[in-house]
């Protein structure tokens, strides 16, 4: 919108606000995203030397100060199996129930998502402790893959749950209104038309939970342990990336560029699973014209 | 028209996901059940020692002193300055994302964000040591304090943030864009009169999860809170946060200290629960 | 539909790795706890399982824990990396030392100081000294290192230079040896102390750092081994009564082995001569 003012054409006040919003959103991304890459970057010129194939490849020698990952990228991707095996399920289907069969704004909803958020205030120390007391002794399931992807998913859990809820609210009433004018069952329309319009969200539930679960380094350490072993089970124990990133950096002497090398894997492996979450739930696919 | 290739109603598959869904939920409550009241329990023995957890500021548990207070302003101060850094800036960066950024741009920055939410709280903590804390400290020593603790918080929930505010954005429906884009309404005034007000509530929302992340995070605060057990005078003074506590003294700790610990859990919950629901009452 | 098929294929990969796991498991050690010690003994582990048939998997968690464990024989020995206390060997457990660490002050290396007395390091840590001038030193303001309660480095230091707890005036306190060393090297003023082996460690892979002497004796192990650094601490694996055969064996292995020696010294530790 513009203003015509003795022959000039002035920008109007909402313009000039989008002007300026653009410039301030841009500004603060461009700083943030620089200071982001600034920071992968001193990960970089730390490890980089440290990477190659072999180091990926070849087993952990003397206490991880040379050799490679091998066990412990094995060790990782078992337990995030686990983590997403229990959690997606449960999440899913508690989003479902809470939307589907219970009233927005009623006291059961409101109860249900306020717990959750007050979970996700639970410090990890105390899941670490929980972890090992419930799933570790109590379960019996002793140091193991099993005991910390298990705890790892009940440390997701309130993310997941309100995520994925946040996304099924989201949907428009259109949508809901169409399906039940087409005759579908809760569950058709749940499948057909729901779960794929909140897509975005779960994806997004579903990354930054798996972000969690990878970054996540004290539960780990106290459920799935220490061992630098190639695990044949899920019931062995198995070191994950990020207990072996604090060990090398914290306890291994001179161990500090492989931390940041294995850092810069860890990385890796998130943009690897984001792709591939984005791929599996085609939400790089743009929805919307622009 | 048929519409042979959509599932017919049937009762019997609706309430088969009934059944499933609501087996779900109760395995997902028993287990975040048994959590809270196992650590409740183990806070049972510390009871005793309430008022004096909440009033006094010295901290010294092996002569008995568990005076709590300076801990619990630590958490709060960096919590709640972690978020007001963190939300505005998450918010703007979530609009210029979903909004205002090039196209080409977008999927890089997500994934820069998508990243960033997955990097260990070790490597924060060390980012934070080694290059935030000696700037600091140039300020005023130690450099150790609530104000880098804070920026540190910030630094990790801003991703979250960021990403849930642009997921919700982005789900606003293509009905309302368009009647906006037919308004002519600038990119600006389409956020504020449009998005805003549809994305409000779950933007607080994602930010009230964050507030919870911020006050429960151990590891980076512990690095470079400086773990002082006093009232800060600054946000250049040193703290403690509760968390940090629990973990530097849990190892060690006895039976009447570690239920002081648990206790301290506690505490943290109930100041969470309280600042959530005071959020949830005016957004 | 996609997401089903990959759903399936995700359960199917949950059960076949977990039926994996149902074999006889060999015979098998747990050693948990102190996080100093974890690294050498995963690394002396890694060598006792090639030529021994046994497996043994290293826990970390802390000294505490370890000892928790092996009192409620959750593990078969434990690693503690201090002396048991009298309430503890009235329970009955034993320790056994492997090594012994020692503990120095460490600076930032661009402070010029040389040396200090013990006379000194008492005043700086009981906040009576606040600016690196008073010792005619380059104006600069000391930042003590403290670290936290229940640390056994924090005790054997107070035990030197007899202060009590309650006395210190620390800056910062640190939880761990690392985050010592790299507050320190981040800082001109900074002074604070760490395990001597964690130090030498530090200092040669770049860290502007230095140890300090005491009582004119410098920081080195060859100080620790002959007995002349007077800090020091002992590094132990920790047993409910006698040790059995296999821990026993483990033991020996660790004493008189040259492997387990070199690892050790590798670590900076001093190996114990017994």
């Amino acid at each position: 919108m513009t203003i015509r003012l003795a022959g000039l054409t002035l920008p109007g006040r909402s313009a000039l606000s989008d002007g300026l919003a653009k410039s301030i959103g841009a500004l603060l991304s461009l700083s943030l995203t620089g200071l982001l890459f600034a920071l992968l970057m001193t990960l970089i010129w730390q490890g980089a030397n440290q990477l190659s194939p072999d180091f990926l490849l070849s087993a952990p020698q003397a206490g991880g100060r040379t050799g490679g990952i091998n066990s412990i990228l094995v060790s990782t991707a078992m337990i995030l199996l686990v983590c997403l095996a229990a959690l997606v399920p449960l999440g899913l289907a508690s989003a479902i129930l809470v939307t589907q069969w219970l009233a927005s704004g009623s006291f059961p909803e409101r109860i249900t998502s306020y717990s959750m958020d007050v979970l996700s205030a639970v410090p990890s120390i105390v899941f670490a402790l929980f972890g090992y007391q419930f799933f570790a002794i109590t379960l019996g399931l002793g140091f193991s893959i099993l005991a910390g992807g298990l705890t790892l998913a009940c440390m997701s859990l309130p993310l997941m749950i309100r995520g994925t809820e946040q996304a099924l609210r989201g949907v428009p009433n259109e949508l809901h209104q169409a399906s039940n004018a087409l005759g579908l069952s809760t569950s058709g329309m749940l499948w057909k038309v729901l779960l794929p319009s909140a897509r975005h969200g779960i994806a997004a539930a579903i990354i930054l939970s798996i972000g969690r679960a990878l970054a996540e380094t004290a539960v780990l350490l106290f459920t799935a342990g220490y061992v630098l072993r190639m695990p044949s089970s899920v019931m062995d124990s198995g070191r994950t990336l990020s207990v072996h990133i604090y060990d090398l950096a914290m306890h291994v002497p001179g161990g500090e560029q492989r931390a940041a090398a294995t850092a810069i894997v860890l990385v890796s492996l998130i943009i690897l699973i984001n792709l591939a979450v984005h791929r599996l739930l085609r939400t790089s696919e743009v929805s919307h014209a622009r | 028209m048929t519409t042979s290739s959509f599932p017919q109603p049937t009762d019997r598959r609706d309430r088969l996901l009934f059944v499933l869904c609501a087996i779900s939920t109760l395995v997902v409550v028993a287990l975040l059940l048994l959590l809270t009241v196992s650590t409740v329990l183990k806070a049972v023995p510390a009871l005793p020692s309430l008022t004096q957890a909440l009033t006094e500021t010295n901290w010294a548990p092996l002569s008995g002193q568990f005076g709590m207070l300076a801990m619990i302003v630590g958490s709060l101060t960096v919590s709640l300055l972690a978020l007001s850094l963190a939300a505005p800036l998450a918010l703007i960066l979530a609009a210029w994302l979903a909004l205002y950024s090039p196209p080409l741009l977008r999927a890089p920055l997500r994934t820069l964000y998508e990243l960033m939410a997955g990097i260990p709280s070790v490597v924060y903590g060390l980012w934070g040591l080694i290059l935030l804390v000696p700037l600091v400290n140039q300020l005023a020593p130690p450099g150790a304090s609530l104000l880098s603790a804070a920026i540190v918080v910030a630094l990790m929930i801003l991703p979250y943030g960021v990403l849930l505010i642009d997921s919700r954005l982005q789900s606003v429906p293509l009905t309302a864009r368009q009647a906006a884009l037919a308004a002519g309404l600038p990119r600006f005034a389409m956020f504020r009169a449009v998005y805003w007000p549809m994305t409000r509530d779950g933007a607080v929302k994602a930010m009230v999860l964050q507030f919870g992340r911020a006050i429960g995070e151990t590891m980076a605060v512990l690095m470079v809170a400086g773990n002082v057990v006093a009232l800060p005078d600054s946000v250049l003074a040193p703290v403690r946060t509760l968390t940090a506590n629990i973990a530097l003294e849990m190892g060690y700790a006895d039976d009447g200290h570690r239920a002081m610990l648990y206790l301290s859990g506690v505490l943290l919950l109930l100041v969470a629960m309280l600042t959530m629901a005071l959020v949830r009452r005016n957004p | 539909m996609r997401t089903n098929k990959v759903f399936m294929r995700l359960q199917c990969a949950l059960v076949i790795t977990i039926l994996a796991g149902c074999s006889p498991a060999p015979d098998s050690l747990s050693l948990t706890g102190s996080s100093t010690i974890a690294p050498v003994m995963t690394e002396i582990a890694q060598h006792y399982e090639a030529e021994h048939k046994i497996r043994i998997d290293v826990q970390s968690g802390g000294s505490g824990r370890g000892i928790q464990d092996v009192r409620q024989g959750l593990a078969d020995a434990g690693m503690a990396s201090r002396a048991l206390t009298p309430t503890e060997l009235a329970e009955g457990l034993q320790a056994h030392t492997i090594a012994y660490d020692g503990i120095a002050l460490i600076i930032h290396s661009d402070n010029p100081l040389t040396e200090l007395s013990r006379e000194q390091v008492v005043a700086l840590y009981q906040g009576k000294i606040d600016n690196w001038s008073a010792l005619s030193l380059p104006a600069r303001p000391v930042v003590i290192v403290n670290k936290a309660e229940g640390r056994s480095t924090l005790e054997l230091f107070l035990q030197e230079f007899g202060l009590k707890s309650e006395q210190i005036k620390a800056d910062v306190v640190a939880g761990e040896n690392q985050q010592v060393i790299l507050t320190v090297a981040g800082n001109s003023g900074a002074v604070g102390y760490v395990s001597i082996g964690a130090a030498l460690a530090a200092e040669s892979s770049g860290a502007t750092i230095r140890t300090l002497p005491l009582d004119g004796i410098p920081a080195t192990t060859e100080a620790i081994a002959n007995g002349s650094w007077p800090l020091q601490r002992p590094l132990n694996l920790v047993t409910r009564g006698q040790p059995d055969t296999d821990i026993d064996a483990l033991l020996q292995y660790i004493r008189h082995s040259s492997d387990a020696r070199r690892l050790i010294l590798d670590y900076q530790f001093v190996p114990a001569t017994n």
